[in-house]
């Protein structure tokens, strides 16, 4: 008798474990079903997001070396864990020769598509200069690499205003682009600072159909209040707490939905369909995801920044930041748009590309190489 | 950590309400007991025609531990995507999940089953059969209720593996315990996502007793040796080996 009860509570720890292994597999293969860079979510959750932007977007981690590894993008593919960094690291050093005195700038991304990319434009933008850089990229989430930053082993980074922002100050309330963008340059570390930001943002924003915003007549998030109560919202467990989540939306605009549904994936395939079959009539999905195009989606306008800002920007340590860089890196983030680094995303995650060739061509392709 | 866990289990605005462990439990255990429900309609009977033939013994007993090794929260996104597709809206998401939670129930139900009615005494096997029992009557009648301890634990491994995974359901925006760990991670809401994980442990093991009693009380008393000294008749010579089913 006791040996039986004994061989069922063996079970049942069996059977917890099995379900903690569960819980903590869940999110990689959430995110990484999402294949798009799906960065804000980890990027403002408050700097301390280790679990949140370590996991985040690792859907296309492909990495600077060509064609090999990625396991990126569409439904259901594996947990995608990123390929050694080793294969990155010497992606494209090479090239020129003048370099500044110290050696090359080391440019460096987190780990997912997005910032991968990114880096790549900064890289070639900067090699068109003849500035001599390197490139170390898929390193990980924010706390991570913003410490690689301090300690002088990466020199240069694509960041986020908003989520760079949080991470320093997290208690900051700035939502706006100028006022997230001044209130940044203020709290950096000395040896840091940031460049121009550029109009492109990756940023959660509320959006529906195009059969949905046809038929109430909305563009922005304040049109959604008259008809919100019949209306499901979608959206990340994250997004169901954050300041911006169904609360914000109540005390910012008066809007109420009906009901909230959490969509594990973070903007993946799983939201996509579940707005497209109308399991959700508006969902929270990051502006720079491929699916709002494809989808002919309807971003809804965020007029009164309920929303923090997140524009592109390139964090850059004082020590390397020379005027030609510098004028290098601006023109690039004066070029940039929401609408050139979702098309970039999607050409690496239809084509397989080598995010750095994609990179080098829009950097051509505008002029500044 | 423990104490935190401890606070959130006994906030009482924690228990009630849609999002209250009550209703999340309700929703778990559903998911659970509807897919141990359809698993045994599925696992029974094959494994009863299997053990009971001997044929397709190799066949079924790789496929059912194939089925054991398939992931199962990729097999759900997988499923989920599908029926959004090509079922009502209001099922489409629930279909999936306990999709899922069958093809993770039936296995360990399907080979116990066909183990215990292949393990029985092949001179009880003969016994009834000399009796002038048909097959059928064979496998209803001896073979089963013999090999009902085995089927029993069977029906245990498959309800802790379905109260187990079920959590995974929240990952497609069901409730059941799992909104607490699935949350609880994305949310850095720790304290809540242990207690949901614990509270899974506790439907487990809560779950496993009563299935437990069930097998107990539903098992011969001729096998367990259990005997009631109230009622205890000497075998009339017709009924011999009939296993009484209380």
């Amino acid at each position: 008798m006791f040996s039986k009860r004994a061989a069922a509570i063996a079970a049942i720890l069996a059977g917890s474990l099995a379900l903690a292994a569960c819980g903590s597999s869940s999110n990689p293969l959430a995110s990484g079903s999402s294949g798009s860079g799906s960065t804000a979510s980890g990027s403002s959750s408050s700097g301390a997001s280790t679990s949140g932007s370590a996991t985040s977007g690792s859907g296309a981690s492909s990495s600077g070396s060509s064609s090999s590894s990625s396991a990126s993008s569409s439904a259901s593919s594996g947990s995608a864990s990123s390929p050694s960094a080793s294969g990155s690291a010497s992606g494209s050093a090479a090239g020129s020769s003048s370099a500044p005195a110290g050696g090359p700038i080391v440019i460096g991304s987190a780990n997912f598509l997005e910032a991968e990319l990114l880096a790549q434009v900064y890289a070639a933008a900067l090699k068109a200069k003849g500035v001599d850089v390197s490139t170390h990229l898929d390193i990980g989430s924010r706390e991570v690499y913003l410490k690689a930053m301090q300690e002088g082993s990466i020199n240069l980074l694509p960041e986020y205003t908003g989520g760079l922002l949080a991470y320093y100050d997290k208690d900051s309330k700035a939502t706006s682009p100028e006022d997230v963008y001044n209130a940044l340059t203020k709290v950096l570390p000395d040896s840091l600072t940031v460049l121009d930001r550029s109009p492109a943002t990756d940023q959660d924003s509320i959006t529906v159909t195009k059969a949905t915003a046809d038929k109430y007549h909305l563009s922005s998030i304040g049109d959604l209040a008259p008809v919100a109560d019949q209306m499901t919202l979608g959206g990340s467990s994250e997004f169901q707490t954050r300041p911006y989540g169904p609360q914000g939306l109540k005390d910012v605009y008066g809007v109420v939905f009906k009901n909230f549904k959490v969509l594990g994936d973070s903007g993946g395939p799983l939201t996509v369909k579940a707005l497209k079959t109308g399991l959700v009539q508006a969902t929270d999905i990051f502006t720079t995801n491929p699916a709002i195009a494809e989808n002919d989606f309807v971003v809804l306008k965020d007029t009164k920044n309920m929303f923090q800002a997140q524009n592109v920007v390139p964090l850059i340590a004082k020590s390397v930041a020379t005027p030609t860089v510098t004028d290098a890196l601006n023109a690039v983030s004066a070029k940039l748009t929401t609408e050139a680094l979702t098309q970039m995303q999607k050409v690496v995650q239809d084509t397989k590309a080598d995010p750095a060739d994609v990179a080098a061509k829009w950097v051509s392709d505008n002029g500044l190489g | 950590m423990i104490g935190d866990i401890w606070a959130w289990l006994t906030t009482a605005s924690h228990w009630d309400g849609q999002d209250g462990i009550w209703a999340r439990t309700w929703e778990h255990l559903q998911y659970t007991l509807l897919a141990v429900v359809i698993a045994l309609v599925i696992a029974i009977p094959i494994g009863a025609l299997i053990g009971h033939t001997g044929k397709g013994t190799a066949l079924v007993a790789g496929l059912a531990n194939a089925l054991r090794a398939l992931p199962s929260l990729g097999l759900l996104v997988i499923f989920a995507l599908w029926s959004l597709d090509h079922l009502p809206i209001g099922i489409a998401l629930q279909s999936a999940s306990i999709a899922v939670l069958v093809l993770l129930a039936v296995p360990p139900i399907l080979t116990s089953t066909y183990a215990g009615v292949a393990a029985v005494d092949p001179a009880t096997r003969d016994a009834a059969a000399g009796m002038g029992m048909t097959g059928r009557q064979v496998l209803l009648r001896v073979e089963l209720p013999i090999a009902l301890p085995l089927v029993f634990s069977g029906i245990r491994s498959g309800y802790l593996q379905s109260v187990a995974t079920a959590t995974i359901a929240a990952i497609v925006s069901l409730g059941g315990l799992g909104r607490y760990v699935i949350d609880g991670l994305a949310q850095q809401d720790y304290p809540k996502m242990a207690a949901g994980a614990l509270l899974v442990a506790l439907l487990a093991i809560v779950g496993d007793r009563v299935l437990a009693m069930i097998g107990y009380l539903l098992v011969s008393a001729g096998l367990t040796g259990r005997r009631t000294l109230a009622r205890r008749p000497a075998p009339a010579p017709s009924e011999v080996v009939m296993p009484a089913t209380t």
